[in-house]
């Protein structure tokens, strides 16, 4: 027999299969426990999680009630910090993937765009302080929040939107620069049309996380507590400060005493299903456009 | 078959032709491309922007007679509301984040790069894809549910089965953390695992390697610098994070000496405290300068990452 099992070969395999195991432990260790917990959040959450949760406002002093004020807040935030980021990131982006050079100057830009992706959100937050609200006279206020939010979301927008140009083939571009058409034409009739799918799972995916971040707003623009008439679907001004939904669980945890054993956790639940909700959107439109994508 | 009237040469019609776009189209085009320059150069004024404002709040503090940047750095007094002696010295935070941050890569590192080893190598198909979008939807848990999930879950665990006095400690906090920078470590890691040709694979197999034998010998000594840069990253995450440890590391500033000892971290500390500092005071200035300090920690991690990713890239 040439292929003889031979002691070797046996530990080989059985090496073989121990690492597999070994690794799929690891992986597993990392998203089991997670599953639990948030059926654990759940759990916790369910006295409280109703439709009437959503559209009241919170009760005596926070301690029960609903987050409605909280959730429009966050809503005004994540609208318009995407409102100036996703323009400014998606031109950045075409800037960078369709006119800039392998120059020192650019590789500088590409630097700044990682570097600024790595700010820490605190840092972030003091920015927002220092540049928004006492040098542009803008205030705590919601202005000043999404700006923050808007700077802070950039980096990875330009960085989701020049994957998707990207991945537009070369010969798309030379095929319309070779019938007469302008860089810009090109971009405009060739590159964006085949990649807008791409460039809008990007910025979907900043959408949970401007909804999430909570330290660039704690110092900026978001409140602890505004009276709110039930029902009002524009409460606030925007030079005004607002109540944001993780603002919101950061107080309810760790600043209210006596509060309502179950409206933490719901809120929590809330956010973290919209969250997940807005992401798996994204991920599901990205894996169907991608699927029907022809090259 | 007709033939067009030749009046005039060929070239010189088709000479005419190109010059018919209207001004106002080549203008507008001109201005929209400038736009998308500034654009372009906006991530740049940022960066340069965030440091210019964060260090501008800063510096009067560096010019003040009773501060020393010494004591900054290196002293663990922080007494920055009292009357008699304020004492400014972030030494104490310093220890937190690194405590908090080593812990949390001790756990993550192994975990996170034998999870991208998984699913680089060892499934594939729908198993793979699968993963990879729970790896996504993990990344997207905001910080502050984090956070609310090691106040509660994880405190509540720490103290059921260690018995430690308090749940909130560098414990919670680094189990914390290392379960946020697992999704960044096992999306680059498998990255750098993915950029080893094929060739490489195909030329173990052939010699008769197992899949494991193939990772030992050749993957990781071929995607090492790879997997450095997902650690390095995983460290910037870790170090710049603010709201899971705010609430899950506990208050206590001083030198830890176990992992069940409560810290502050640099980052904690200063979404504990700028909100009660009076804007302009000694110890407004001061939470800025801790800013500059994260900025620059973060920068040089970054820069590194960065660095390690382009080695690879020319390679």
């Amino acid at each position: 027999m040439m292929f003889a099992i031979t002691p070797h070969v046996r530990r080989k395999q059985r090496h073989e299969t121990i690492a597999k195991w070994v690794f799929f432990g690891m992986a597993a260790s990392m998203i089991v426990p997670l599953v639990l917990i948030i059926g654990y959040l759940v759990e916790r959450a369910w006295p409280s999680l109703s439709l009437g949760f959503l559209i009241d406002v919170p009760a005596r002093g926070m301690k029960e009630g609903g987050v409605w004020p909280a959730l429009v807040g966050t809503i005004y935030l994540v609208v318009l910090s995407l409102a100036v980021s996703a323009p400014v990131g998606v031109l950045a982006a075409v800037y960078l993937n369709e006119y800039a050079r392998d120059n020192w100057f650019n590789r500088i830009i590409n630097l700044a765009v990682i570097n600024l992706a790595g700010v820490p959100s605190i840092v972030h937050a003091l920015f927002g302080l220092g540049a928004f609200v006492y040098a542009a006279r803008f205030g705590y206020s919601i202005i000043s929040a999404s700006l923050t939010l808007a700077i802070m979301t950039l980096p990875v927008i330009i960085a989701s939107t020049r994957e998707a140009l990207a991945s537009v083939p070369r010969t798309f571009r030379e095929a319309c620069w070779n019938v007469g058409a302008t860089r810009w034409q090109t971009i405009k009739a060739v590159v964006l049309p085949n990649s807008i799918s791409g460039i809008l799972t990007g910025i979907i995916l900043q959408v949970s996380r401007a909804a999430g971040e909570t330290a660039p707003i704690m110092f900026t623009g978001a409140v602890f507590f505004k009276a709110v008439q039930k029902g009002d679907f524009f409460p606030y001004r925007l030079h005004e400060q607002c109540m944001a939904l993780s603002m919101h669980l950061y107080t309810l945890s760790t600043q209210v005493p006596g509060v309502k054993e179950s409206v933490p956790f719901a809120t929590a639940v809330l956010l973290l299903g919209a969250v997940i909700l807005v992401n798996a959107t994204a991920i599901i439109l990205r894996g169907y456009l991608r699927a029907r994508k022809k090259w | 078959m007709n033939t067009p009237p030749t009046s005039r040469p060929a070239e010189e019609s088709f000479a005419v032709r190109k010059a018919t776009r209207p001004a106002w189209d080549v203008l507008s085009e001109r201005a929209l491309e400038i736009l998308i320059y500034l654009c372009g150069i906006s991530a740049i004024v940022f960066v340069l922007g965030i440091f210019f404002f964060v260090f501008k709040e800063a510096l009067p503090i560096l010019g003040n007679s009773h501060f020393s940047l010494t004591q900054f750095l290196f002293s663990d007094q922080w007494y920055p509301t009292s009357e008699l002696n304020k004492r400014y010295g972030v030494f104490a935070m310093i220890a937190g984040t690194f405590s908090v941050t080593a812990l949390a890569m001790l756990i993550a590192v192994p975990f996170g790069l034998g999870a991208a080893i998984y699913i680089s190598e060892f499934c594939g198909g729908r198993t793979k894809e699968t993963l990879k979008v729970v790896i996504e939807l993990l990344a997207a848990i905001p910080s502050v549910v984090w956070g609310f999930i090691g106040l509660t879950v994880m405190s509540r665990l720490i103290v059921n089965y260690t018995g430690a006095p308090v749940g909130v400690n560098i414990l919670n906090g680094g189990i914390i953390l290392a379960l946020m920078s697992v999704p960044i470590i096992v999306s680059i890691g498998e990255d750098a695992l993915k950029a080893v040709p094929d060739s490489y694979r195909e030329a173990g197999l052939a010699l008769g390697a197992t899949r494991w034998q193939l990772v030992r010998r050749v993957l990781l000594p071929a995607a090492k610098t790879g997997l450095l840069a997902a650690v390095l990253l995983g460290v910037g995450r870790g170090v710049g994070e603010t709201m899971a440890v705010l609430m899950a590391t506990g208050h206590a500033v001083h030198i830890p000496h176990g992992i069940f000892d409560s810290v502050r971290t640099l980052t904690a500390n200063i979404a504990a405290e700028l909100g009660e500092a009076p804007a302009n005071s000694d110890h407004y200035r001061v939470l800025f300068l801790t800013g500059v300090l994260l900025f620059a920690l973060t920068f040089i991690v970054n820069l590194a990452a960065d660095l390690v990713v382009r080695g690879i890239r020319r390679r």
